[in-house]
C-alpha cells in the first residue's frame, strides 16, 4: 500500500510537467510577453522603450527557455519558464501584474471558497441521496417516471439561471437574504446561505439521477432478493442494505471532488461577491493576468491529482475486497 | 468564400461549410443505418417511444432554423454592387422582425415605452408621460382602449392560421405514409389516432407539430404590429435575437463533435487495443489534460486566440467573419480539450472486446490489426459513441452561456443566449423590472436542451445494453 501510494505520488510529477508545459507554452510561447505588455499598456503607450520597461517591472524580461548571456547553469534556469513554471512546484508562484503577492491572495481567499463549497457538497450529496432514495422507493410508478422527467428538467435549466431567479426572488423581491456580499464570523452565515441553496439546487437534477441509476443498479443484485426473501420490509431492504452497499459508488465518486473545494466556484463567487478563489481567477481571466490563471491551473490540477489519490485510498477503506498494488 | 448565385452572392462562412458537412455525414450516417437490421431496430425502438418522437420533432424543429441560418447570402444592390451586410435565409424570413428597432427597452406586446419622458403637447405645455413606441403597437389610434382587444384578435387569428398550416402538414404526412405503406389514408389516419403497439409513435409528432405551429403562428401575426418579446437596451427585437442564437447554440453543441470524435475514437481505440506504452503515453495524455479545471483550459486557450485575432483584425473583411472565426476557434478548443472521457470510455470497453473470441480467432486468420479495430471493434463500441455525443450536445450548449459569462465565449457581437443573458443580467435590479431579454433567452435554451435530455434518454435506453437490461429487471420485480 504504502509503495502503491509513493509511485502515485512520484507519477503526478510528470503530469504536473505536463500540465505547466501546456500553460506555459499558452501563455508565454503562442502570446509572447511582448503581446501581454501591449496589452497591458493600451494602444496609446507601444514604445519599444515602454514594452521593455514593462516587461522588466513584471519580471518577464527573460528569454523562455534557453538564456544564452547566462552562466553555465544560468543558462538553464535564468529563463522565464523556470522563473514562471518550475518554482510552482516549490510553491512560489510569484507576484500578480499589479504587484500583489499571489501567495498571499490564495491564502487569504480559500476561507470563504471554501465556506460556500462545502456546504453545498455536504447537502447537496444529502438531497441528492434522499430524492434518489424516494425515487427508487416508489419505482416502476408512475411518480417515478414524472420524477425522472422532472429530474432531467431540472438538469436543463442554465446554472445562471438558478443564480439569477434566486437572486432575484429570494433577495430582491422577498428580501429573505442579501443579495451578494460576504462578511466575517457569524455575519457571513446569512451571505453564505443563499449561495450555498441555490448550488444545491441547482446540482439537483444531474446529481439524483445519477444516485438513481447506481441504487437500481443495487437493488438488481442478489443479495437484495436474499434480504427480501428473508422477509425484510422495503424500508428495512433500502436503508439497510442498498443505502449502504450504493453508499460506495457515490462517496468513492464525490472524494475526488474534495480537494477541488477550495478552489471554489468560478460564477457562483463572481455573482454572489464572495471573495473566494473563484472570483479570483475569474477577474484574473478578465484583467488577463496570466501569473495568476497559470497559479490558478497548477492548483487546480495538483488538487485534482490529489484527488484521485484520496479516491484510490477511499476505496480500500469502504471496500475491503479492493487491494491496491 | 463567395459564390454568384441569382441576384445575390452566396457568402460561405468557415462555420456555414462545416454544418453542412455535418449534415452530410448525418445523411450517410442515417443511409447506414437504413441498411443495417440492428441499427434500424434500435432507432426504430427510439421513435416508437412518444417522448422519442416528439423531443425529436422539437429538436428538427431547432436545427431547421440553424440551417436556415447557416446560408449567407449578399444582394446586389441597384448599383451593380454587392450589399455590405450579409443576410442568411432566417434574415430573409424574419424580415421585419428585425426592421423595426426601437429606442430602447420595451416590454413585450407594449405600445407605450417603459419609461416617462417629458413630451411637447400641440398646445405648448410640457407633459410627463409614457411615449407611443415607434414601432409597437403604432397601428393602434388609442392603445389604453384596443391594445387588449387588438392582441387578443392577432393571436387568435395567430393560432388558427398555425392550426390550418399543422393540419395541412398533418394531412401531407398521412398522405404520404399511405403511399409508401400502400394503405388507404383512412387505414393510416386511424393507426396514428390509436397507434398499435410498437409502431412508429406518429400521433405525438403530429401533437407536437401542431403545438410548434399554432406557437409559430401566433408569433408571426403579433411580430407583425409589436415586438412579441419586447426589446434590448438598444431598442432591437428579443425574439429575433433569441432565434438568431439558436445557430450558435447548435453549432457549438454539433461543430464541437467534429473534432472530439476522431480523437477520442482513433486514441481511445488504440489505447485500449494495443496496450502497453502506447496506452501508456494517451493514458498520460489524457490525465494531464483532464486534471486542467476545464473552464481555465478553455479560457486560456481562447485568450490566445483572441490575442492572434486583435492582431490580425485587417486579414478580416467584415464583422460577421471575424466572429464566426472566433466561434469556429472555441469549437475547436472545447473539442481538443473534451475528447478525454469518451475516449476513457473507449479504451476501458476495447479492453474487454480485445479478448473477446471473435477478435482471437480474427488474429488467427491473420487479419490486420487496422482491419479487427475498424471490421469487428469499432462497429461494437458505436453505441458508445452515439450516446456520449447526444448526451454532450445539452451540455455544451449550457456551457456556452457559462464561458460568455467567463468573458471567454463567443464573439460580443455574435447572438448568443450566454451573450443575451450576460447583456441583461444587471437589468433585473431596474425599476421597472426589465425580464424579458433573459425570460426569452433561458426558455430558448431550457427549450432545446430539454429536447436534447429527453432524445438523450430515449437514445440511451435503446443503445445501451445495460440501460436495457435495468429497465427488464425492474419490470420483472414490479
Amino acid at each position: 500500500m504504502i509503495r502503491y501510494l509513493v509511485r502515485r505520488v512520484l507519477y503526478a510529477f510528470p503530469i504536473l510537467i505536463g500540465v505547466n508545459l501546456i500553460t506555459f507554452f499558452l501563455f508565454f510561447v503562442v502570446n509572447t510577453p511582448d503581446n501581454m505588455a501591449r496589452i497591458h499598456l493600451g494602444v496609446k503607450h507601444v514604445t519599444p522603450e515602454a514594452i521593455r520597461q514593462w516587461k522588466a517591472e513584471h519580471g518577464y524580461d527573460k528569454p523562455l527557455f534557453l538564456n544564452s548571456d547566462g552562466q553555465g547553469v544560468n543558462k538553464l534556469t535564468d529563463t522565464l519558464f523556470v522563473e514562471r513554471s518550475l518554482k510552482l512546484f516549490a510553491l512560489d508562484f510569484g507576484k500578480a501584474d499589479d504587484g500583489r503577492d499571489i501567495a498571499r491572495d490564495i491564502k487569504n481567499r480559500m476561507w470563504p471558497s471554501l465556506a460556500i463549497a462545502l456546504p453545498v457538497f455536504i447537502f447537496g450529496l444529502m438531497a441528492n441521496i434522499t430524492i434518489a432514495l424516494l425515487m427508487i422507493f416508489y419505482r416502476a410508478t408512475r411518480l417515478e417516471y414524472l420524477g425522472v422527467i422532472g429530474l432531467i428538467a431540472l438538469m436543463s435549466i442554465s446554472g445562471l439561471f438558478y443564480i439569477i431567479a434566486g437572486q432575484y426572488f429570494i433577495a430582491k423581491l422577498w428580501q429573505w437574504l442579501p443579495i451578494s456580499g460576504y462578511g466575517d464570523g457569524i455575519d457571513a452565515f446569512k451571505f453564505i446561505l443563499l449561495p450555498v441553496l441555490v448550488s444545491v439546487a441547482a446540482g439537483i437534477g444531474s446529481g439524483a439521477r445519477w444516485y438513481r441509476t447506481i441504487f437500481l443498479e443495487e437493488i438488481g443484485k442478489d443479495y437484495v432478493r436474499t434480504a427480501r426473501a428473508k422477509g425484510l420490509s422495503e424500508m428495512r431492504v433500502l436503508f439497510r442494505h442498498v443505502l449502504k452497499n450504493g453508499m460506495i459508488p457515490i462517496l468513492t465518486g464525490a472524494v475526488v471532488v474534495l480537494p477541488l473545494l477550495f478552489t471554489g466556484s468560478l460564477v457562483t463567487e463572481s455573482f454572489f461577491g464572495i471573495p473566494g478563489l473563484g472570483s479570483y481567477t475569474i477577474d484574473a481571466i478578465r484583467a488577463q493576468d496570466f501569473a495568476i490563471v497559470q497559479t490558478m491551473v497548477f492548483l487546480g490540477s495538483a488538487l485534482y491529482i490529489l484527488g484521485l489519490l484520496l479516491t484510490d485510498i477511499s476505496y480500500t477503506l469502504v471496500d475491503p475486497r479492493v487491494k491496491l498494488s | 468564400m463567395t459564390l454568384p448565385l441569382m441576384n445575390s452572392q452566396l457568402v460561405v462562412l468557415w462555420t456555414d461549410a462545416l454544418v453542412w458537412l455535418l449534415v452530410l455525414v448525418c445523411a450517410i450516417f442515417s443511409m447506414h443505418v437504413v441498411r443495417s437490421p440492428t441499427l434500424r431496430m434500435a432507432w426504430h425502438s427510439v421513435l416508437v417511444r412518444p417522448m422519442g418522437m416528439a423531443s425529436l420533432t422539437v429538436l428538427m424543429a431547432f436545427v431547421l432554423i440553424g440551417l436556415a441560418d447557416s446560408i449567407h447570402l449578399r444582394e446586389r444592390l441597384d448599383n451593380g454592387q454587392y450589399d455590405v451586410e450579409v443576410h442568411s435565409l432566417l434574415d430573409r424570413a424574419l424580415g421585419d422582425l428585425n426592421a423595426h428597432p426601437e429606442r430602447t427597452y420595451s416590454a413585450p406586446l407594449a405600445a407605450y415605452a417603459l419609461a416617462k419622458e417629458t413630451v411637447q403637447q400641440p398646445d405648448g405645455i410640457q407633459t410627463r408621460e409614457y411615449p407611443r413606441l415607434r414601432f409597437g403597437g403604432a397601428h393602434l389610434v388609442d392603445p389604453t382602449a384596443d391594445w387588449a382587444n387588438d392582441v387578443t384578435t392577432r393571436a387568435a387569428k395567430g393560432v388558427a392560421l398555425g392550426a390550418i398550416a399543422s393540419v395541412l402538414l398533418m394531412a401531407f404526412c398521412t398522405l404520404l405514409l399511405s403511399i409508401f405503406r400502400q394503405q388507404s389514408p383512412i387505414r393510416v389516419l386511424l393507426g396514428i389516432v390509436r397507434p398499435k403497439p410498437d409502431t412508429i409513435a406518429w400521433r405525438s409528432f403530429m401533437l407536437t407539430l401542431l403545438v410548434l405551429c399554432i406557437l409559430a403562428g401566433a408569433g408571426m401575426t403579433l411580430a407583425q404590429g409589436y415586438h412579441v418579446m419586447g426589446t434590448d437596451k438598444v431598442g432591437q427585437d428579443v425574439l429575433y435575437q433569441s432565434l438568431k442564437s439558436v445557430r450558435t447554440g447548435l453549432v457549438i453543441g454539433t461543430l464541437t463533435t467534429l473534432v472530439t470524435l476522431p480523437l477520442a475514437i482513433g486514441l481511445g481505440l488504440l489505447a485500449g487495443y494495443f496496450r502497453g506504452w502506447v496506452d501508456d503515453v494517451i493514458q498520460y495524455i489524457y490525465t494531464t489534460l483532464n486534471s486542467i479545471p476545464w473552464v481555465l483550459l478553455v479560457a486560456a486557450a481562447v485568450l490566445v486566440v483572441q490575442v492572434f485575432i486583435e492582431q490580425h483584425e485587417s486579414s478580416f473583411s467584415s464583422a460577421a467573419e471575424r466572429a464566426d472565426v472566433r466561434l469556429l476557434a472555441l469549437c475547436m478548443i472545447i473539442g481538443l480539450t473534451g475528447w478525454t472521457g469518451l475516449a476513457r470510455l473507449l479504451r476501458a470497453e476495447v479492453l474487454k472486446l480485445r479478448e473477446q473470441d471473435y477478435v482471437t480467432a480474427a488474429r488467427a486468420f491473420g487479419v490486420s490489426n487496422l482491419q479487427i479495430l475498424l471490421r469487428h471493434i469499432l462497429p461494437n463500441v458505436q453505441h458508445l459513441i452515439l450516446i456520449s455525443v447526444v448526451m454532450d450536445f445539452s451540455g455544451l450548449v449550457l456551457a456556452e452561456a457559462i464561458l460568455s459569462y467567463v468573458g471567454v465565449g463567443v464573439d460580443p457581437v455574435m447572438n448568443s443566449w450566454g451573450n443575451m443573458i450576460n447583456a441583461a443580467r444587471l437589468e433585473l435590479a431596474r425599476e421597472p423590472v426589465v425580464w424579458w431579454p433573459l425570460a426569452t433567452a433561458f426558455s430558448f435554451m431550457f427549450a432545446l436542451v430539454l429536447a436534447a435530455n429527453l432524445f438523450a434518454d430515449v437514445v440511451r435506453d435503446a443503445f445501451d445494453p445495460r440501460a436495457g437490461n435495468q429497465h427488464s429487471g425492474k419490470d420483472g420485480e414490479a
